[in-house]
């Protein structure tokens, strides 16, 4: 089973962990504002790259603390790990 | 008039001398009171009224002795703490926290939670069945404290000797969890 490196707790297997979504997704400024089309863009639609991905994943089984991660969705490698707040760090895939 | 109380495991009394792989003992009725905080200042106040140092490396308990005895205070998370003391405290443990100014919160959570003890030389290799944490004494010395997964339920692991250790499991799983044990144990010579 694959092990991802909870910030906090360190490396525990998959199965402790919930997956989050696309990381750094804004809530908008002013969201009466916006259209239904936009609305609509910022609730369901979501990057789909083939490549390094920043996700949220929380750790259930352990601290059930969110974290966010940089996932290669190529080869399901974890590139990095970092607490929610700091900035995406830099990774080559 | 209550009732008397009757711990999750009272049923396995009997029947948690997992020899020659290991003994098991239930510690029930443990005031148990989760702590949220994250002020550093207001963790070492609410450190100093029970007596001890709040853990302050993530995956650690620290001990202590105040007025309450002794007690355990368990990391949970950066801001989540669990205070383990001997039973029937909760209500004054909750009153000594209170009394300290600080923001977050005290929530007793002693029926959440049964306690085991695990004692014996094959400790480690019956937890291994269950538990993907590395136990070596390397990497989890007298000290750690894990939350983590033992046979698909959710525990609270804490090494507190060279073999023995303390798993604080959910009232409502604790029965499972002594049957898993009692089949893992049989595999190091124990008699079901």
């Amino acid at each position: 089973m694959q092990l991802i490196p909870c910030p906090w707790c360190g490396p525990r297997e998959e199965a402790e962990f919930h997956y989050g979504g696309q990381a750094h997704v804004a809530y908008p400024d002013d969201p009466s504002a916006l259209s239904d089309e936009e609305w609509a863009q910022y609730v369901f639609f979501r990057d789909n790259p083939s490549g390094p991905f920043a996700e949220r994943w929380s750790h259930n089984a352990g601290c059930r603390r969110w974290f966010n991660a940089v996932r290669d969705t190529r080869s399901h490698d974890l590139l990095a790990v970092y607490r929610v707040g700091e900035p995406m760090p830099e990774v080559t895939a | 008039m209550t009732a008397d109380p009757t711990s999750p495991l009272a049923a396995w009394t009997d029947r948690l001398t997992f020899a020659p792989a290991l003994i098991a003992s239930e510690r029930p009725f443990l005031s148990q009171l989760t702590v949220r905080v994250s002020d550093p200042d207001a963790v070492a106040a609410l450190g100093s009224a029970l007596g001890v140092v709040f853990p302050s490396v993530p995956c650690t308990f620290t001990t202590g002795s105040g007025p309450f005895g002794a007690v355990e205070v368990l990391w949970l998370g950066p801001d989540e703490f669990l205070v383990v003391a001997a039973p029937d405290l909760q209500l004054p443990i909750e009153d000594a926290l209170r009394a300290v100014p600080f923001k977050g919160s005290v929530v007793d959570t002693s029926a959440q939670r049964t306690t085991l003890v695990l004692e014996g030389s094959h400790v480690r290799d019956v937890l291994a069945h269950g538990c993907s944490v590395d136990l070596h004494p390397s990497s989890a010395p007298v000290g750690t404290c894990v939350q983590t997964l033992l046979a698909r339920t959710g525990i609270i692991l804490q090494v507190t000797g060279p073999d023995r250790f303390t798993i604080l499991v959910r009232s409502s799983f604790a029965q499972y969890l002594a049957a898993w044990l009692s089949d893992a144990c049989v595999e190091y010579g124990a008699v079901p």
